[in-house]
């Protein structure tokens, strides 16, 4: 379910990295708990990101959801696509409904994110919480 | 699941957008249980539900209900509810499970008539549960031998459906024909898995809070604590066709007199974005770059595609065409006033 290639953050963003590329989405996860996205707000190409820093919003009907960056570095790229058809984030939010590319200010810092293993059981370990 | 007015409610079933066009095309079903209901019983219970409230229920005929509000003595509303003539001596009223212990409170604190007027909060005795949408009414059809073609809007019965005695009323929240039912809460899981199970081959899915909300906004309807609330008249919020000023006093009606005399200030609008983006409930809204009010409730409209929302703006500024922005986190969003109801279904 959870491409073993991407890295993953406690705030259920993914990154796949390809060289000096980061590749940014967010999780099946996290499409599941915002509900029908219909609407998504992405920075500009050139605009520089912080990690952690909050670089846009996904909005589902009812609530509006902040999304993190998982890495540093520039927008080079954002998914035209999703302007016109934001609810592929919850048909197909690893892949299609990729978010934004970005050029990485230093490519190591992803190795710091989880894991699809560890995200997997991150992710089972809120779900108990949730269901307690 | 979400706490709801001291109930534990789901948002959604399936997804609030599938859940508002099922609705629209075929038919919601909908546990309503949440609500309450306050009956008022007595040979002054007539003259008690003047008192308190603004429409005119003596024009109320057996086996009808009208739309309402309870009143403070600001003209102001403490509830909107809706009013079941029973019988001269007894009506029902349904109103919002967040203000049930309130108005209840109310009632009785108003209630001059002592024991020719009395007053129950009788919510834990209904389960009550909304069918809507066009197939609505021919699915619950097949539960009742009662006639449901006859019952007209806004009118209601009492017979048994699916063998348990109920209040069948032909009212709603949605803008859509249907049904709402009042029975005792020993059938509730039968009577919700019998229309589940007789509706969903064609197309009956249940439907949460979130579809309801968007529903009933899309139909113009006002949600206490948004667009109504004990700051705001009946004419602000545009419901000026629930108060009748000639039936004879009511609590608030002196103020709403003077209001009407004078003027009011400010009035309830609907909105459609032109921007492309989602006005929410609280934001900021702007005519002329000055702030002017604010959105009582703002959401995507999923039948109608495209974002809408409703706002408190001056008079003067509240002509249909009217461009407005609503501050949208660092944008200001422009909007268009448009007329309301946003949707209505064809007859």
């Amino acid at each position: 379910m959870y491409p073993t290639n991407y890295r993953y953050t406690k705030d259920h963003e993914w990154i796949k990295v390809e060289g000096a590329t980061g590749t940014i989405g967010i999780t099946d996860y996290a499409q599941h708990e915002l509900g029908d996205v219909v609407f998504v707000e992405l920075p500009k190409p050139g605009t520089k990101l912080e990690t952690g820093q909050s670089f846009g919003t996904v909005e589902s009907v009812k609530a509006v959801s902040e999304i993190y960056a998982p890495a540093s570095g520039e927008v080079l790229e954002i998914n035209a696509a999703l302007a016109n058809a934001p609810e592929q984030i919850n048909t197909d939010p690893h892949n299609a409904a990729w978010m934004l590319k970005i050029k990485l200010a230093n490519p190591k810092e992803v190795d710091a994110l989880m894991n699809a293993a560890a995200y997997e059981a991150y992710i089972a370990e809120k779900q108990k919480e949730a269901t307690a | 699941m979400v706490g709801f007015g001291g109930w534990d409610m789901p948002v959604e079933y399936s997804g609030i957008i599938a859940e508002h066009l099922a609705v629209r095309t075929a038919v919601g079903l909908f546990d309503v249980s949440h609500m309450g209901e306050i009956e008022i019983r007595g040979p002054r219970a007539l003259d008690l539900v003047q008192r308190v409230t603004c429409n005119n229920a003596a024009k109320l005929a057996l086996g009808q209900a009208h739309y309402s509000g309870l009143m403070t003595e600001a003209g102001t509303f403490v509830d909107d509810l809706l009013v079941h003539k029973i019988s001269d001596t007894h009506y029902l009223l349904c109103v919002n499970a967040s203000n049930q212990d309130k108005d209840f409170a109310h009632i009785v604190t108003y209630n001059i008539f002592g024991k020719d007027a009395e007053v129950e909060n009788a919510g834990p005795r209904y389960t009550q549960l909304a069918i809507q949408g066009p197939k609505g009414p021919g699915i619950l059809q097949r539960f009742t031998s009662v006639a449901l073609d006859p019952i007209r809007y806004y009118r209601f019965t009492f017979g048994k459906v699916d063998g348990v005695d109920c209040l069948i009323a032909r009212t709603g929240y949605t803008g859509e024909d249907g049904f709402e039912i009042y029975f005792a809460p020993e059938h509730s899981e039968k009577m919700w898995n019998d229309l589940l199970e007789a509706g969903t081959p064609q197309g009956m899915v249940p439907c949460g809070l979130g579809a309801r909300n968007t529903l009933r906004l899309e139909a113009g309807m006002c949600l206490y604590g948004h667009e109504i609330d004990d700051t705001t008249t009946v004419w602000e919020a545009n419901l000026g066709w629930i108060c009748k000023m000639e039936k004879g006093d009511f609590l608030g009606r002196d103020v709403l007199a003077r209001q009407k005399e004078a003027g009011i200030r400010r009035v309830l609008v609907g909105f459609e974005m032109v921007d492309r983006l989602i006005a929410r409930d609280g934001c900021p809204v702007f005519v002329d770059g000055a702030q002017v009010g604010h959105v009582t409730s703002g959401s995507p409209a999923p039948f109608l595609k495209k974002n809408i929302g409703m706002a408190y703006v001056p008079v003067g500024l509240n002509a249909v065409g009217t461009g407005i922005h609503v501050g949208i986190r660092n944008h200001q969003a422009a909007a268009r006033i448009i007329e309301t109801p946003f949707y209505k279904r064809l007859k």
